[in-house]
């Protein structure tokens, strides 16, 4: 079949792509950089296009309330937010994932005020971490959409019924213009099947939701959360297969290596740029130097395993976070990375670097740098964790 | 037997018990239920066991009229909506405070849904801090009388006016004192489309400090000193108030609860219950009671 690839903003391949996974109710409140999407959602509803419920509410809280209501009457759910909106819904999020409701979110992701800004970093879904959705991040728009459908069957697997957040960086993903072939709805149907929980709100089979667990029942509501998150770890691997197997795209599982069989130095990072590191890359590899991508597309389930057999040879580990846990000094990815490895043999060096923070554009220049510091790791030289590009006259 | 079950944990003479069960009995098993956080929620389902025959649902504090908001919706997509029956049941904290934002818009987007706020005057579950709904000059553990306080000395916020003004098509007030009348205003507000409101009076034994068999005695007391007025609005209008032909002093109402047992026994109560007093007037006069 031939595939028509189509020049489209990267908020409408989105939006498309909710639209073909068929939510019965939709539920959202305007906030940049996401509008794009919930306008472009709006119009297919008013066109006659889609058929569900669209909920105009009066704020994030509600709109993640309203689906943890639809969700449990035994709806396909969808929201989008960012940022303040993200941060705003944080207490209900434990919610909607203490009662295994499979809602599906894209992120798109925003700095923190304040300062109030309104461009790209990761830190309004990092600091989601511990809230128990699943979180996948998308390197480019095609991979954003395509990454709707896959979620959603994760999601909604008997076997995980945890809400998951499909991660693309604001304005650089959700605004950019690129040529993408938008989800076919009859290849989406045969992959997608449609949402029948055993378990919803039937006033012919009642049932409590919600109810209030006392010390002696507690711990295990969390642990069967986490192994259902271990479940997610091994189903998001055959859920990219089979998406490979219907649409013939493929964008790794929980991890993807780039130039990784023979790196020395192994680049880690999530998100757009992904890209840019690759470009770096590609011209480093022409001057005969050793260096990889590990690109990280799951950062909830984290892939501990993936990752220790993909840095088994890596001499110096490089990790990229455009967030920042103040206090530490640290993104949440680099944490991660060195938590992983400190019960094994691997003893590659991981040096850590923030960012892109409020939406510092990330030029190949600045990867260069930061691989050149890796470099003086053989040196002796070690740099623990810094953020990178400090402006010296603000600093 | 009702579909609220026996077994539940509520204090004897539980007043959101009374409630819970007047509701179900209003609407039957083809109802969703619900519920905010509060001590509803809590003495009915200690895990695994629930009280609630019909299918229930609870979230957080402040999120019900979303929540039953997108119970209505996704019944609509799904085809299942038919008669079935969404109410949201919390009590004053939940649905004058910290929920009132989210019951704001499921108003304003108009869900066929009924609302009832089962009002105790102050936040129970926690152990009696007062709420937007605790009424003058009583004593809660926020709000305590002392050697320079009267207690609580804001007045309780009027809910079924902030819900009138959103256009629901019927609001009413209730007390579980009355059940016959809570009963029908309950099924009235279910059956009428659209947002729907019952602002429910609640005596709380333990909150009020008064004796569990009283609840109802109570409840009845502030109907007849005209401290809590019962009436229907429809599309905005007063269409239907409980007359008073006896009227009782306030001091009848006040003298029986612990929480104001201060205003007996401090120098300058009497003075201050001529203010409740004069709530009572308001009432009467506003409502047309006489």
């Amino acid at each position: 079949m031939r595939r028509r690839m189509v020049v489209v903003e990267g908020s409408y391949a989105v939006a498309h792509a909710v639209k073909v996974c068929r939510p019965h109710v939709i539920s959202a409140y305007p906030i940049t950089p996401q509008t794009h999407i919930v306008e472009e959602l709006s119009q297919f509803v008013a066109d006659g296009e889609m058929n569900c419920e669209y909920m105009n509410v009066e704020s994030e809280f509600s709109a993640i309330s309203a689906l943890i209501g639809s969700s449990a009457a035994g709806a396909r759910t969808y929201s989008s937010t960012t940022s303040q909106g993200l941060a705003l819904m944080h207490e209900a999020l434990f919610n909607a994932s203490g009662m295994r409701l499979p809602i599906v979110m894209t992120v798109v992701n925003r700095a923190l005020s304040a300062p109030i800004n309104i461009w790209n970093d990761q830190q309004d879904s990092i600091a989601q971490r511990d809230t128990g959705w699943i979180q996948l991040y998308a390197e480019d728009v095609q991979e954003s959409a395509d990454m709707l459908p896959q979620v959603y069957k994760l999601a909604e697997d008997e076997d995980v019924l945890l809400p998951a957040m499909a991660c693309m960086d604001g304005f650089i993903l959700s605004h950019v213009y690129e040529p993408v072939i938008l989800l076919e709805q009859s290849l989406t149907d045969e992959f997608l099947l449609p949402y029948s929980p055993e378990f919803a709100l039937d006033t012919k089979n009642p049932m409590s939701f919600g109810m209030l667990a006392d010390p002696s029942t507690y711990t295990e509501f969390r642990y069967k959360q986490e192994k259902a998150m271990g479940v997610a770890l091994k189903k998001i691997e055959e859920i990219a297969n089979e998406f490979k197997d219907v649409y013939g795209r493929y964008y790794g599982g929980l991890v993807d290596g780039y130039a990784l069989d023979d790196a020395e130095i192994v680049v880690m990072a999530m998100g757009s740029v992904v890209g840019t590191i690759k470009d770096t890359i590609d011209e480093l590899r022409k001057e005969g130097e050793p260096v990889g991508l590990l690109k990280v597309r799951s950062f909830r389930p984290f892939p501990t395993d993936a990752i220790r057999s993909a840095l088994k040879n890596a001499k110096v580990v490089v990790v990229l976070d455009k967030d920042i846990s103040i206090g530490r000094n640290e993104g949440a990815l680099c944490t991660e990375v060195k938590g992983c490895l400190y019960n094994t043999d691997i003893r590659a060096p991981v040096i850590g670097f923030i960012l892109g923070l409020g939406g510092r554009d990330i030029p190949m220049s600045t990867i260069k740098k930061i691989i050149s510091k890796a470099k003086l790791v053989e040196k002796g030289i070690f740099v623990e964790s810094e953020i990178a590009d400090l402006r010296e006259d603000l600093a | 037997m009702s579909l609220l079950k026996p077994g539940h944990r509520g204090c004897a003479g539980c007043c959101d018990a009374l409630a819970g069960k007047f509701v179900l009995d209003a609407l039957g098993e083809d109802t969703i239920v619900v519920s905010p956080t509060g001590c509803l929620e809590v003495f009915t389902t200690p895990y695994p066991e629930s009280a609630w025959g019909v299918p229930w649902i609870h979230s957080l504090f402040e999120n019900a009229a979303a929540v039953a908001s997108g119970v209505e919706a996704a019944l609509k997509a799904l085809g299942k909506k038919n008669n079935t029956k969404i109410v949201a049941i919390g009590g004053d904290g939940a649905t004058l405070d910290i929920g009132l934002q989210a019951i704001s818009g499921a108003f304003e987007r108009g869900h066929d849904f009924t609302y009832i706020c089962v009002d105790n005057e102050a936040y129970m579950n926690t152990g009696v801090q007062r709420s937007g709904a605790t009424p003058l000059y009583a004593s809660t553990t926020t709000s305590p009388a002392g050697k320079v306080s009267f207690g609580n000395p804001l007045h309780k916020k009027n809910m079924p006016a902030i819900i009138a003004a959103h256009g629901s098509p019927y609001v009413a007030t209730a007390s579980v004192a009355y059940a016959p009348d809570m009963m029908r205003k309950v099924k009235k507000a279910a059956e009428v489309k659209g947002p729907t409101y019952v602002h429910v009076h609640a005596p709380c034994c333990t909150g009020w400090r008064f004796e569990g068999s009283k609840t109802v005695e109570v409840g009845k007391l502030a109907v007849e000193t005209a401290m809590w007025p019962l009436y229907e609005m429809e599309n905005g209008v007063i269409t239907n108030v409980r007359k008073l032909k006896n009227r009782k002093p306030v001091e009848e109402y006040l003298k029986v609860q612990g929480r104001f047992k201060h205003l007996f026994t401090m120098q300058g109560g009497t003075e201050e219950i001529k203010k409740i007093q004069a709530i009572a007037d308001w009432n009467v006069k506003h409502f047309g009671m006489e």
